[in-house]
């Protein structure tokens, strides 16, 4: 089970009180009547599944209720930063999104990271 | 290749068991291949045997990162069945289970299906109505599929639970007879076998790095970690990896990986008839032949290649079976592990062409692939012999994500994951 830090309860919680929210940073097309198949199908169905890094939404539905944003390790499972949403992605210096090696990721990055988000 | 039979083994008895040979080759790539399939599990293994056997194509390679069936092949509860909702799903289904009737036979190597019947409990009004749907579309469909009373089913399975008074109440059940299991390591090994005896390379422990493209923008090769070796076409059946394959062709997939995990039990005495299922409470149990119980447990909510998931996981569906069978309250859980599904947004598995040439996808089958082993490798081969899906599969397109045409089956397995 998985220990997620909220960002607004500024807390590390148990993976029950959260709801997975899918990919991050997928913007809504505001024009969703005019916009082509092609481009409804990359912002609805296509993801890139990354074996790495990944950016993703979490809800802490049985907490504070809300949606916040996640970097984490899809080898390891280890979260890398949580933010709040509408902040941007956290540099993470030296982590590598393309590394399927990723096993454990290199100490500087946490303790920036975590460090800024608590 | 030396027939397996009963002469075999009583020749062998004979000499000390010195004469088997080993069940397949393990060459040294050839520059270029025909057909290069990414992914040595079943549906790949299968698909290059079906190459050679119906199709004529033998200058086939399968690679295979890791060993043979040490991805999802090996990892699934091996369960089989056919009824389905919809006609898209029914076919090809229904295709892969009239395969496994004969595949024993076919391949000389025992897959040990055994149709024990595979039963799903209904627990409330809307189970009974929506499994009613399903044993009326599968009977205009020619798939077996019947209704049982709680009696019939407790006669059916007697270690269930039926009484009114029971945590999770039932109300019926269906019943596929034709549903059951089969030895999953000897499907990887079987197609591995029959297929290397017709001329077709199976590379181990040899990883896919990248796909190379030629001027046109068809797929000239792959780049492995045994250098680059050519193909004229390319078919990716890597399971929970698809995206990240797909990815070396810069194609997108709608596609999320998340561990699907499943867990064994201390070997019993035979106790367990058949499969059973519940989606309302999650919960499915069958009892292999070593006697152990074999269960498998959902999904993880999250994308993961870690080939493991949480312990909530497993405990929820252990609850649930703890409740329907009171006698495995004091059963020992063995052994847990996870494996790497891909998912797609409708449930439903993806068999198709890609938007670049020479290059099929066989990819989405989630949690419920092992059963259509050997109907999605039968009609996979087909795909890359004839460049087009066969008439069966022709609903798994890949551009459906675009069209709208999609296969809302909800579920490639019983239990909603």
């Amino acid at each position: 089970m998985l220990l997620i830090y909220c960002p607004y309860c500024e807390e590390d919680r148990s993976e029950l009180e959260f709801r997975h929210g899918g990919d991050a940073h997928i913007v809504r097309p505001t024009n969703m009547a005019d916009i082509s198949d092609e481009e409804f199908e990359e912002f609805f169905f296509l993801r890139d599944n990354p074996k790495g890094v990944i950016y993703e939404r979490w809800r802490h539905i049985h907490g504070c209720g809300r949606f916040f944003n996640a970097a984490r390790d899809t080898v390891s499972d280890r979260f890398l930063a949580s933010y709040k949403t509408g902040e941007p992605k956290p540099a993470l210096s030296g982590a590598s999104p393309a590394s399927a090696q990723l096993a454990e990721p290199p100490a500087q990055i946490d303790e920036t990271t975590e460090g800024t988000a608590k | 290749m030396r027939k397996y039979s009963i002469f075999a083994v009583a020749r062998e008895a004979m000499r000390g068991h010195k004469g088997w040979e080993a069940q397949w080759t393990s060459p040294e790539p050839r520059k270029e291949y025909d057909v290069i399939i990414v992914g040595g599990g079943g549906h790949g293994l299968g698909a290059a045997y079906y190459l050679a056997k119906e199709h004529g194509i033998t200058n086939v390679a399968v690679i295979e990162k890791g060993w043979l069936g040490g991805g999802n092949t090996g990892r699934n509860t091996t369960i089989i069945r056919s009824n389905y909702l919809y006609d898209e799903s029914m076919n090809i289904y229904e295709h892969s289970l009239k395969l496994w009737e004969g595949l024993s036979q076919d391949l000389n190597y025992n897959v040990m299906y055994s149709p024990r019947g595979v039963m799903m409990l209904s627990h409330n009004i809307n189970d009974k109505q929506s499994f009613q749907r399903h044993i009326h579309a599968n009977r205009l469909h020619g798939i077996d599929n019947e209704w049982l009373t709680p009696e019939q089913a407790k006669a059916y399975c007697p270690p269930l639970d039926i009484a009114a008074t029971a945590r999770y109440p039932i109300n019926g059940a269906t019943l596929q007879r034709r549903g059951g299991t089969a030895r999953h390591d000897a499907v990887a090994w079987g197609y591995a076998r029959a297929a290397s005896d017709r001329g077709v390379h199976v590379i181990q422990n040899c990883e896919v790095k990248g796909i190379r493209r030629g001027p046109d923008g068809s797929v000239s090769g792959v780049e492995t970690t045994k250098g680059f070796i050519g193909a004229k076409k390319i078919a990716v059946s890597a399971s929970g990896h698809n995206s990240v394959i797909m990815a070396m062709a810069d194609v997108r997939m709608p596609l999320h990986s998340t561990p699907l995990q499943a867990l064994v039990s201390e070997p019993m005495k035979p106790i367990f008839p058949c499969v059973v299922m519940s989606n309302s409470v999650h919960a499915y149990i069958s009892q292999s032949d070593k006697g152990e119980l074999v269960i498998g447990a959902g999904t993880d909510q999250y994308n993961s290649y870690s080939q493991n998931g949480g312990l909530q996981i497993v405990t929820h569906t252990l609850d649930a079976i703890c409740e329907l069978f009171p006698m495995f309250r004091r059963v020992k859980m063995m052994r847990q592990w996870g494996g790497i599904t891909d998912n797609t947004p409708d449930r439903s598995a993806i068999q198709g062409v890609t938007p670049v040439k020479n290059l099929f996808v066989n990819c989405g089958w989630g949690t419920g692939g092992f059963k259509a082993t050997p109907g999605s490798a039968h009609l996979l081969a087909h795909l890359i012999a004839k460049g087009e899906p066969h008439r069966l599969a022709a609903g798994l397109t890949l551009d459906r994500f675009r069209t709208g045409r999609l296969i809302d089956e909800a579920a490639a397995a019983a239990v909603a994951h």
